[in-house]
């Protein structure tokens, strides 16, 4: 093997890098916040719904988790094209991340929700409680604390999945590598330094989430229960 | 003596099986009625039909004024009138005991957070527990979960309180410590509605003990009698229970 590495020629573009890794980091959280919000509006509907609900949410989900993402962000990018709508790539990026975050949200709520033990829930209406107020404090709280890795795990999946959406033109760090290494022809070590941001990435973002769960879950700090 | 709780003539099947078959009795106020019997026989059933747990076939229920066997019936305003306590004390796992005893007041009375605290620390020394307030129920004995259970239902100040076999999970050392709550809940005049296998309790705290049998009421004697039953049915069966 010949290959002489040069790192150094990619060195004028870390203002580009920078600002791809920006937006990758907002396409994440914007994706994750409303993912994790519309998956668990999805996850109620799906366990406790009415059936013709249950039934959509369920049809919605097995679409979602049987098709590639790609697919999915093209059909939404052109989607919005056809319905004579003018949006912004990134907008278009988060609608489409979003759209696939939600589904699996959904599952993993629904397996958080299941676990719930019916006699909890029978507890709290003898105490005179709203279904609202059941919901929140007695069903989803502990859910959520309980499938939390598993949501971890998700959205770290959507921040580096975010990366497809260089494919439609939303400038997050993929996309500026795309164009950075067609730029100086050094494909290789761009990719290398790019793959290097992402696992620096990810481990910032559980780290985050981390540090969130420990903040939120107060029974998991004061027990020292494992997050 | 006005009554505070009232069966008359309740049917309830579960399927083919028929578990109430006519059942009536009454509940006055400040009355400790203890409810036995053999597993399925309609004890438990009877007592989760009182708080609308169970839907009613035929007959009539009222309860502080609240009919349970209309269509019209408020739940939440009926279950803010009656207590219950169950067999798998059901506290919720992520909350502190003070936090489990404290959730109702708030939630369901909306008051504040001081006095929703003092309140529940008031329950918690109630019940022996000032000092596990911060505790999670996991870090608690199942004798422990059973009384803050009891705390998180006195907390909403019930009319009636109902115990659907609160101490069959428990061993007799901590059976005793819930038992030991119990009398003084029932000393200081609460009316109560217990399903219970513990006849030494049954004799001594409850004014009417019912037996269960085959979904009716086979025989209703005072507490203070259930060493000298009428059938011979409740004779074997406390035979070996005394």
């Amino acid at each position: 093997m010949t290959y002489q590495f040069d790192f150094s020629a990619l060195l004028p573009f870390w203002r580009d890098f920078a600002d791809g890794v920006w937006l990758t980091l907002q396409l994440s959280a914007v994706s994750t916040v409303l993912g994790f919000v519309g998956g668990a509006l999805c996850a109620i509907a799906r366990a406790d719904g009415p059936p013709w609900l249950k039934r959509i949410v369920g049809a919605y989900v097995e679409v979602i988790r049987n098709t590639p993402l790609l697919v999915q962000i093209f059909l939404v990018y052109f989607g919005i094209a056809v319905l004579g709508l003018r949006v912004d790539a990134n907008v278009a990026a988060v609608l489409a991340l979003v759209v696939n975050v939600v589904a699996y949200t959904c599952e993993i709520m629904r397996a958080g929700i299941e676990s719930v033990h019916k006699a909890q829930i029978e507890a709290a209406e003898c105490l005179g409680l709203t279904r609202a107020q059941i919901y929140w404090h007695v069903v989803l709280r502990p859910a959520i604390e309980r499938v939390y890795p598993a949501l971890v795990s998700q959205y770290v999946l959507l921040m580096l999945a975010s990366s497809i959406c260089s494919q439609i033109s939303a400038e997050e760090l993929t996309a500026v590598a795309n164009r950075i290494q067609s730029d100086t022809f050094r494909s290789f070590e761009t990719y290398i330094v790019v793959g290097l941001v992402y696992l620096a990435l990810s481990f910032v973002v559980r780290w985050a989430f981390w540090g969130f769960g420990l903040l939120v879950f107060t029974r998991r700090r004061k027990l020292g229960t494992a997050l | 003596m006005s009554a505070v709780v009232k069966l008359a003539n309740v049917h309830k099947s579960f399927g083919p099986v028929k578990v109430l078959d006519g059942v009536s009795f009454e509940v006055g106020r400040g009355e400790v009625v203890a409810m036995i019997g053999q597993s399925g026989s309609g004890k438990s059933t009877a007592l989760r039909c009182i708080n609308a747990l169970e839907t009613i076939e035929e007959g009539a229920i009222e309860v502080c004024g609240h009919r349970i066997h209309d269509d019209t019936l408020d739940k939440r305003a009926l279950r803010q009138d009656v207590g219950i306590v169950f067999q798998s004390y059901n506290l919720f796992p992520h909350l502190t005991a003070l936090q489990n005893v404290m959730l109702a007041p708030t939630c369901v009375k909306k008051i504040g957070r001081k006095e929703a605290e003092a309140l529940g620390r008031d329950c918690l020394a109630r019940v022996g527990l000032a000092e596990k307030a911060g505790h999670y129920p996991e870090q608690l004995s199942g004798g422990q979960q059973q009384r803050v259970a009891i705390a998180r239902s006195l907390a909403m100040r019930p009319k009636v309180m109902l115990f659907d076999e609160v101490t069959s999970a428990l061993d007799p050392q901590l059976t005793g410590e819930v038992l030991k709550v119990m009398e003084d809940l029932a000393r200081d005049g609460m009316t109560m509605i217990l399903v219970t296998h513990e006849m030494g309790f049954a004799r001594r705290v409850a004014n009417t003990v019912i037996y269960m049998r085959q979904g009716r009421i086979w025989e209703s004697l005072p507490g203070s009698e259930l060493a000298n039953p009428q059938t011979a049915e409740l004779r074997d069966f406390v035979g070996s229970g005394l």
